[in-house]
């Protein structure tokens, strides 16, 4: 009885710390733009302008809900939901911290890979169903990018998996009890951190959404909260995969002092930053460019890696 | 230099006889010579390539409607239209203008788009402010005004005001019969839809996207992202500044010039207001000069600095933008100190500038010069050198001198491809000739040798406002002559004259003797200038703006041709236009 209490509680922590996250990235990302690029960004609304978080849910929730008499009705209402729960699904196996864990399933690091390429069928979703040549050319750009990028993403992974010895996530996290696997695996963690911007599609791999080009690509069509739950995907995507960064490369939740949930958090927020920051910083990558650097640059070194690191535990053992 | 003896005129004598009719007097010392419309295709082509320092750009090309010009002289004005084309000749560093009489009940002249490609639009824009046909063109239909226009605007006997026409009306069949006009059918646009196997993808790009910056409507051709062809539909932005330049006196013309290149302020002024001088005969006291360059140059670089915030942007590159709107802000803080507005100032004035500078002006603009070069540099290393940005600039819509000249280009246009060719150099205006300063080339000619251009120009400008700063001339801020405007004021309450003077002057506005004159300045977008007919009244008879832009953006489908939809848009950043200076 005990231990039912304990999950829905752990369940109930993790989707209301993720679903505040989400929200105060709003806010964040606005003001740390703001911060880089020499103006104010949202200050109005309550102290430090968090009310910004508020005001804008309002809004968007209010806002008119409309589809297109063009758009394939019911996959138009559908597509959104999709980024927004395979991501919050995703949290299921990411160590908060020793005991705060959702399912230590054995096959954690699989049951991520799965959940994020279940999300392109989001985009794609929405850019077919919004009958819009732009949101068409989005939903193309995504799709071929995801599939380009999950491949190198799982084996960029497969290094830490192979050290470990495990897919669960909490025992990948103390196994690096001594020493964070960014040091071991400075090869995979690069290629997981560019993959894991491509799957979020932040700049410089916003090509599906390239507002300079493509208006605002998949999601030109969208409105109101069906076109908030875009947002709120990218910001949980964001934070899973900085979450994912941490746990996977950073020590999770290791850290002296502190209790270890804060640590996480801690971590977890510098990654974060780091993504607004590439966003404040970079132009954005061409299509094939992209496409080019994943194929032929990406997948060599990720497969490289994962020989090299074969070989090493083989010879070490 | 022509290494021939003879004269253009003489030359064209020799070659042409009869079909030569003889020269034109006019104030700005450009040769402009009639010609029998007959021959106009041979006697173009023989100046493009049978001349020794060929006139290898078609610089400009329109109509003036002569029915009721006053000063109609009998031997060469006989027909309701004239034809005029002005080209230039790099070699010789001289222009040359034709005016041909196009014949006919509907007038008519021989097409020269088989000798100058660039002739395409304009001839079409002729068409469409005149109804001058021309015969041989490719695709003779109307660019600026909607199709289902009638009549052409900038004929004299066109309306130019909504109170001369009957109130607007939109009844149900005229509405049905605008959207059915706009219909987009692949066919007009000379596009094929595909063949048995495959269809392309007409994508419409615009008039409302944020990548074209302005009212712009691309109509691309697409096989996947590729670009197979791209239409630029222009026009959306047209607001009749020709003819509004007939209807405001010489002097109330100035800001509606300041709404053309929007971005320029008042370079627009310099251009209209040296070409109203010239008719005039007036010299400018070398103060207001001096302090025509300064505020030219600082508006240079807020132009370019707009454009290399947006050019960013269009890459994807975010904070530029912010940055260097900031920076520009600081210049338009500058020229709100100075002149009081702050875009569209409207500073400049008929022999001289409106105010003399106040007190103190030297020191805001002393400190932007120390502020800015730093910034500058900042911005190389964040996106010159970007390799992503590199990687999307280098080699994309690249062309070469051939090509730029065949097309008109102007500008940072011409000397990113090698080709140093910059007005203030070769035919100093307003005392350039008394600055130092370089003029930045670039080898390639593609994005990335146009930003290098234009980002080295920055530099340069700087240099030309700080050698302002350090040597502006004491004396008048405006000359004496009698037909500056606002007229000067000191004298009025001693002798009758100057008080009559004054009056008519601002009430009437003054009267510019009759004549023609252009004159053309190095705008931050190319070569810009105004083409000014006065038949001896208080407002211009024939206003003419050749703007950059215009070939600039004809261009296009030549550069975007074979590349994606991300590159078109990266070109068209690079190109720099403003869609007022498109249209006018």
């Amino acid at each position: 009885m005990s231990s039912v209490v304990t999950s829905l509680l752990v369940i109930v922590f993790v989707l209301f710390s993720l679903l505040t996250t989400a929200s105060l990235l709003i806010w964040l990302e606005r003001r740390l733009l703001a911060l880089w690029q020499d103006r104010y960004g949202p200050n109005r609304v309550g102290p430090f302008g968090l009310g910004q978080v508020l005001a804008d849910m309002i809004k968007i929730f209010f806002k008119e809900d409309w589809t297109p008499p063009f758009a394939d009705r019911p996959v138009f209402v559908i597509a959104p939901t999709f980024i927004v729960i395979t991501a919050l699904m995703s949290f299921a196996v990411v160590p908060f911290s020793p005991s705060i864990l959702v399912s230590d399933i054995d096959i954690g690091v699989l049951f991520f890979l799965a959940m994020s390429s279940l999300g392109v069928y989001s985009v794609a979703l929405a850019g077919w169903a919004s009958n819009n040549k732009y949101a068409l050319l989005g939903a193309l750009r995504a799709s071929a990018q995801m599939l380009a990028y999950e491949v190198f993403m799982g084996l960029s992974l497969m290094g830490v998996v192979a050290i470990t010895g495990s897919f669960s996530m909490q025992a990948i996290v103390k196994a690096q009890e001594n020493i964070w696997f960014i040091v071991l695996q400075p090869i995979g963690f690069v290629i997981f951190m560019i993959a894991g911007i491509a799957e979020t599609h932040r700049i410089p791999f916003d090509l599906p959404e390239a507002e300079s080009e493509l208006v605002a690509g998949f999601h030109s069509e969208y409105s109101g909260m069906k076109f908030g739950m875009f947002f709120v995907g990218e910001y949980i995507g964001i934070t899973l995969i900085s979450a994912l960064l941490v746990t996977l490369f950073m020590g999770g939740w290791h850290g002296p002092f502190l209790p270890p949930v804060l640590w996480f958090f801690i971590k977890v927020f510098f990654f974060i930053c780091g993504f607004i920051l590439l966003r404040a910083s970079l132009p954005r990558m061409r299509y094939d460019q992209l496409m080019a650097f994943g194929w032929k640059l990406m997948l060599p070194l990720s497969l490289l890696n994962l020989m090299a690191t074969g070989a090493v535990i083989l010879w070490s053992s | 230099m022509s290494t021939s003896t003879l004269t253009i005129a003489e030359e064209l004598q020799e070659r042409f006889g009869p079909a030569v009719f003889g020269v034109q007097e006019t104030r700005d010392g450009i040769p402009t010579i009639w010609v029998d419309a007959a021959s106009i295709k041979d006697i173009m082509s023989f100046l493009k390539s049978g001349v020794s320092d060929p006139y290898a750009m078609l610089y400009d090309l329109s109509v003036i409607d002569e029915r009721v010009r006053m000063d109609r002289e009998q031997h060469y004005h006989v027909a309701s239209y004239t034809v005029f084309y002005h080209l230039v000749s790099f070699g010789r560093n001289e222009d040359i203008r034709i005016k041909v009489a196009p014949t006919g009940v509907t007038p008519a002249v021989d097409s020269i788009t088989s000798v100058f490609p660039a002739a395409n639009w304009y001839e079409r824009e002729a068409w469409d402010m005149y109804g001058v046909r021309f015969n041989g063109h490719p695709n003779l239909r109307r660019i600026l005004m909607p199709n289902t226009w009638t009549g052409h605007p900038l004929r004299k006997d066109h309306p130019a005001r909504a109170t001369e026409i009957e109130p607007f009306q939109l009844p149900d069949e005229k509405l049905q019969r605008e959207q059915d006009a706009m219909m987009f059918r692949p066919e007009e646009w000379g596009l094929s839809r595909g063949t048995d196997e495959f269809d392309y993808m007409f994508l419409n790009l615009g008039p409302h996207h944020p990548g074209t910056h302005g009212l712009l409507r691309i109509i691309l051709q697409l096989d996947g992202e590729e670009i197979v062809e791209a239409i630029p539909d222009i026009g959306y932005h047209h607001r009749g500044a020709e003819k509004m330049g007939e209807r405001q006196t010489w002097h109330t013309f100035i800001p509606y010039t300041d709404r053309i290149d929007y971005l320029s302020g008042v370079m627009n002024n310099l251009a209209y207001l040296l070409a109203v001088e010239k008719l005039a005969g007036i010299e400018v006291p070398p103060r207001s000069q001096v302090i025509r360059v300064m505020m030219s140059e600082l508006f240079r670089i807020a132009s370019h600095l707009v454009w290399y915030g947006t050019f960013a942007q269009d890459l994807g590159a975010l904070s530029p933008t912010f940055f260097m709107f900031n920076d520009r802000e600081k210049i338009l803080g500058i020229v709100e100190a100075i002149c009081g507005g702050r875009m569209h100032p409207s500073w400049f004035r008929i022999g001289g500038v409106a105010h003399d500078l106040p007190k103190n002006w030297d020191k805001p603009i002393r400190d932007f010069i120390a502020y800015f070069p730093p910034r500058i540099k900042d911005y190389d290393n964040a996106l010159m050198k970007n390799r992503i940005f590199k990687s999307r600039a280098m080699g994309i819509g690249a062309y070469n001198v051939k090509e730029a000249i065949e097309w008109g280009v102007t500008g940072p246009g011409l000397r990113a491809c090698g080709y140093d060719w910059d007005f203030r150099k070769k035919r100093p205006y307003s005392g350039f000739e008394n600055f130092e300063f370089d003029v930045p080339l670039a080898e390639k000619g593609d994005c990335y040798a146009r930003a290098q251009v234009r980002i080295e120009e920055m530099r340069q400008s700087l240099r030309i406002i700080e050698q302002c700063v350090n040597n502006m001339p004491e004396g008048a801020y405006k000359s004496e002559h009698p037909l500056t405007t606002p007229p000067r004021k000191d004298r009025t309450m001693h002798d009758i004259e100057t008080l009559i003077n004054h009056f008519l002057n601002v009430s009437w506005g003054p009267i510019i003797p009759a004549g023609e004159a252009f004159f053309g300045i190095e705008a931050s977008k190319g070569a810009y200038g105004y083409y000014l007919i006065s038949d001896g009244n208080t407002m211009s008879y024939r206003t003419r703006i050749r703007t950059p832009s215009f070939p600039h953006m004809q261009m296009l489908p030549l550069l975007s041709r074979g590349v994606t939809v991300s590159d078109l848009l990266a070109i068209l950043g690079s190109m720099d236009y403003v869609l007022a200076d498109v249209d006018r």
